[in-house]
C-alpha cells in the first residue's frame, strides 16, 4: 500500500516539475495570432534573428473565429490581426490595449490614406497590415462569358463550380451588394433578403471554404469564386488562367491591422514585432510572398514591377469603383449571427 | 462505497475533467447572459426554444439519417472483414488486423485531407474515371462525401469489437452445433452470430456516437455545405460565441446518444443476459 502511495506521488511530481519547468522559458516571447497562409514564414526566423525574441505562431480563418477566442480569454496573444470592424468592436469592447507610437517609428512610414480611418480614428490601437479588395475570381478557359458583378454568382450555368467565403461578413455582403443594399445595412428586411438570396443560390455552390478556395481554384475544380485581392495575386501567379474583376455592383475595401489584445503578456515585444513588420523592406518581402499589398509606399516601390503595377493588388480609385469598409453592426450582431447560422442550416 | 485509496486520484481527475465540464455545459444550457460572469447570467430556456424550431431540427434529422446510414454500412461491411479475419490462423490473423490498424496511427485530420484530393473534381479517382473514358464523378462536397469519410473514419471500431468477440468465442460450441447436424449457414445464425453481438452492439455505438456529432469530416468532405449537427455546435462555440446555444444544442445530443446507448444496452441484455458488452 504504502509502495503504491510513494509512486503515485513520483508520477505527480514529474508531472508538476514538468508543467512548471515548461512554462518558465528563460529566452524572451511573443505569442503571434495571424490569418492562415499570411505572412513569409522566414521573416519570423529574420526577427528572431534580429531581436532575439521568440515568435511563437499561429493561426485563425476568420475574424469571428479570432474574435471568439480574444473574448472568451484563456489565451494571451501579444500581436493579433483583426480586420477593420473586428478592430472597431474590440475597441468598443475594450479588447485591445493602446499602442506606444514612440515603439512604432515605422508607423510614419504608412501612407496617410490608411491612417485614422473610421475604426480606429487616431491610429492608438492598430498599425495596418495589409488591405485589399474583395472580387470574383473565374477560370478562363472554363467560363468564356464576361463576367463582371456578383450576379454571375447567381448563373445557373456554373452549378458546382462556385466557391463562396466561409466568412460571415464577406457572403453577406456580396449577397447584399447584389440586391443594391449596403454591406453595412442595419435594416433586418434587407439581411432576410440577403439571407433568401443566399439560399437560393446553394444548390449551384460546391463548397463554402477559406483557404482552400486557392487550391481549388488554382487546380481547375472550381471555375468560379469570392476571393481576397490578395490571394487572387498568388492565384493568378500560379494559373494564369484565371482573372480577377472587382464587380460592377460594388465592393468591400478592407484592412487587415495589428494590434494588441488587453492580455498580451509581452507589449514591448509586440511593439518591435509589428514596427519589424511595418519596415519597408520587411513589408516589401512579405508581400511578394503572400500577394497582398501593403500600405507602405517605399516597401511598395521595392517590390517587383510585375507585383507592383498589377491592378489587381494596387489598383486605382477609378478601379475599384464604389467601395465600402465594414464597419461594427453593434446591437444587432446577434441578426448577422442568426443569419448565418441559418444560411448554413439550410440544405 | 469500498473504494481503494489508489482510486481517489482518477475519481479526482473524473471530477475536474469531466463532472465540471458537464456541469458547466449544463448550466450554460439553461441560462442566457453576455459575457464571461457567470454568476450575471439568468434561467432561460430560450437556446432549447430556438433549437426546437424546423431548421434546426432539420439538421438534427439530417444528422441522425446520416449517422444511421454509415453505421448500417460500416455493419455491412465490417462484419464480413472480422469474420473473415477472425478465420485466419492467429499469426496471419494479426497481420491482417495491424494493416487495419496502421491507418489509425496517422492523424484523423491528415487522413481525411487525404481523402480530399481523392475525390476531388481533378482528384486521382476522377482521374482514373476519366482515362477509363467515363463522366468524371461528382464525388467531393456532398453527402457522399461525407458518408464515405464517415465510413472510412469509423469501420476500424466496427471491426475490432466484433473481431474481438469472434475471437473469444468457444470453438466447442461450433464444434457442438455441426455434430448435431446444423449446417454451415444454420450454425452461423443459431450460434456464431447470437454470440456475436455484444461485439456488434459495441461496434453499433462505437460507430454510430462519432458520427452523429462529427464536424470535421462534414467540414472537409461536405464542403461546410451540409451542416450536421456537430456543426452547429461547432459554430456557436468558434464564430457566434453563443455558447448558450451551442451548450444547449450539446445536451439535446447527449440525451440522444443516452437514448441510442439505453436501447442498445438493452438489447444486448435481453439477447445474452447482459454484462457481455465489452465497455
Amino acid at each position: 500500500m504504502k509502495k503504491q502511495r510513494i509512486s503515485i506521488l513520483l508520477v505527480l511530481l514529474i508531472i508538476l516539475t514538468t508543467v512548471v519547468t515548461g512554462c518558465g522559458e528563460k529566452k524572451p516571447s511573443i505569442n503571434v495570432y495571424n490569418w492562415g497562409d499570411y505572412i513569409d514564414r522566414e521573416i519570423l526566423e529574420d526577427f528572431e534573428k534580429e531581436y532575439g525574441i521568440k515568435v511563437k505562431y499561429d493561426t485563425f480563418a476568420t475574424n469571428e473565429d479570432l474574435y471568439v477566442k480574444i473574448k472568451q480569454g484563456g489565451s494571451s496573444f501579444d500581436v493579433i490581426f483583426p480586420s477593420d470592424y473586428m478592430i472597431e468592436r474590440m475597441i468598443r469592447e475594450d479588447l485591445l490595449t493602446k499602442i506606444d507610437k514612440a515603439n512604432i517609428p515605422n508607423l510614419t512610414k504608412v501612407e496617410d490614406r490608411f491612417l485614422n480611418l473610421a475604426y480606429d480614428p487616431n491610429n492608438e490601437y492598430s498599425v495596418p497590415y495589409m488591405w485589399g479588395t474583395v472580387g470574383i475570381l473565374y477560370n478562363k478557359s472554363m467560363i468564356s462569358e464576361k463576367i463582371d458583378g456578383w450576379e454571375d454568382l447567381w448563373n445557373e450555368k456554373y452549378k458546382g463550380q462556385i466557391f463562396m467565403l466561409d466568412s460571415q461578413r464577406d457572403t453577406l455582403a456580396v449577397a447584399l451588394k447584389k440586391l443594391g443594399y449596403s454591406m453595412n445595412t442595419r435594416n433586418t428586411d434587407e439581411l432576410e433578403a440577403a439571407k433568401v438570396e443566399l439560399i437560393k443560390q446553394k444548390p449551384l455552390v460546391d463548397a463554402y471554404l477559406g483557404d482552400e478556395i486557392k487550391d481549388a481554384m488554382v487546380s481547375g475544380d472550381g471555375a468560379i469564386a469570392v476571393v481576397w485581392s490578395g490571394d487572387a495575386v498568388e492565384m493568378m501567379r500560379q494559373n494564369s488562367d484565371l482573372e480577377y474583376v472587382i464587380p460592377k455592383e460594388g465592393t468591400n475595401l478592407w484592412f487587415d491591422a495589428m494590434v494588441i489584445p488587453k492580455s498580451a503578456k509581452n507589449k514591448e515585444g509586440a511593439e518591435a514585432f509589428i514596427n519589424f513588420l511595418s519596415r519597408p523592406d520587411i513589408a516589401a518581402k512579405n508581400a511578394e510572398y503572400i500577394g497582398y499589398s501593403i500600405p507602405i509606399p517605399e516597401g511598395v516601390n521595392m517590390l517587383s514591377n510585375e507585383l507592383k503595377d498589377n491592378p489587381v493588388a494596387y489598383p486605382t480609385d477609378e478601379e475599384m469603383g464604389d467601395v465600402e469598409i465594414f464597419k461594427d453592426p453593434m446591437d444587432i450582431i446577434q441578426v448577422y449571427d442568426r443569419i448565418w447560422t441559418e444560411i448554413k442550416s439550410e440544405e | 462505497m469500498n473504494m481503494k485509496k489508489t482510486a481517489y486520484p482518477y475519481v479526482i481527475w473524473m471530477i475536474i475533467f469531466t463532472v465540471v465540464p458537464l456541469l458547466l455545459v449544463m448550466y450554460y444550457a439553461f441560462t442566457t447572459g453576455d459575457g464571461l460572469e457567470l454568476s450575471s447570467f439568468e434561467f432561460s430556456l430560450d437556446s432549447f426554444k430556438r433549437f426546437f424550431t424546423p431548421i434546426y431540427m432539420k439538421v438534427l434529422l439530417r444528422s441522425i439519417q446520416l449517422a444511421f446510414i454509415s453505421t448500417i454500412a460500416c455493419l455491412v461491411l465490417g462484419y464480413p472483414i472480422a469474420y473473415i479475419i477472425s478465420k485466419e490462423k492467429p499469426r496471419k490473423r494479426n497481420t491482417m488486423i495491424l494493416m487495419f490498424v496502421i491507418p489509425m496511427w496517422m492523424n484523423f485530420l491528415l487522413r481525411t485531407y487525404a481523402w480530399l484530393t481523392l475525390l476531388g473534381k481533378n482528384g486521382l479517382i476522377n482521374y482514373i474515371v476519366t482515362k477509363l473514358g467515363f463522366q468524371p464523378l461528382n464525388i467531393i462536397y456532398n453527402d457522399t462525401a461525407v458518408l464515405l469519410g464517415m465510413v472510412y473514419n469509423f469501420l476500424p471500431f466496427m471491426v475490432l469489437p466484433i473481431f474481438s468477440t469472434l475471437t473469444k468465442m468457444d470453438k466447442g460450441l461450433i464444434e457442438a452445433s455441426e455434430d448435431l447436424g446444423a449446417n454451415k449457414l444454420t450454425t452461423f445464425m443459431k450460434v456464431v452470430f447470437p454470440l456475436s453481438l455484444p461485439g456488434v452492439i459495441t461496434g453499433i455505438t462505437m460507430v454510430f456516437i462519432p458520427a452523429v456529432s462529427t464536424f470535421v469530416i462534414s467540414n472537409l468532405l461536405g464542403g461546410n455545405k451540409t451542416n450536421l449537427i456537430g456543426n452547429l455546435v461547432e459554430q456557436q462555440f468558434r464564430y457566434t460565441g453563443d455558447w448558450h446555444f451551442g451548450s444547449s444544442m450539446s445536451i439535446i445530443l447527449m440525451v440522444l446518444i443516452l437514448i441510442t446507448m439505453g436501447l442498445t444496452s438493452k438489447f444486448d441484455k435481453e439477447k445474452d443476459g447482459g454484462g457481455r458488452g465489452l465497455w
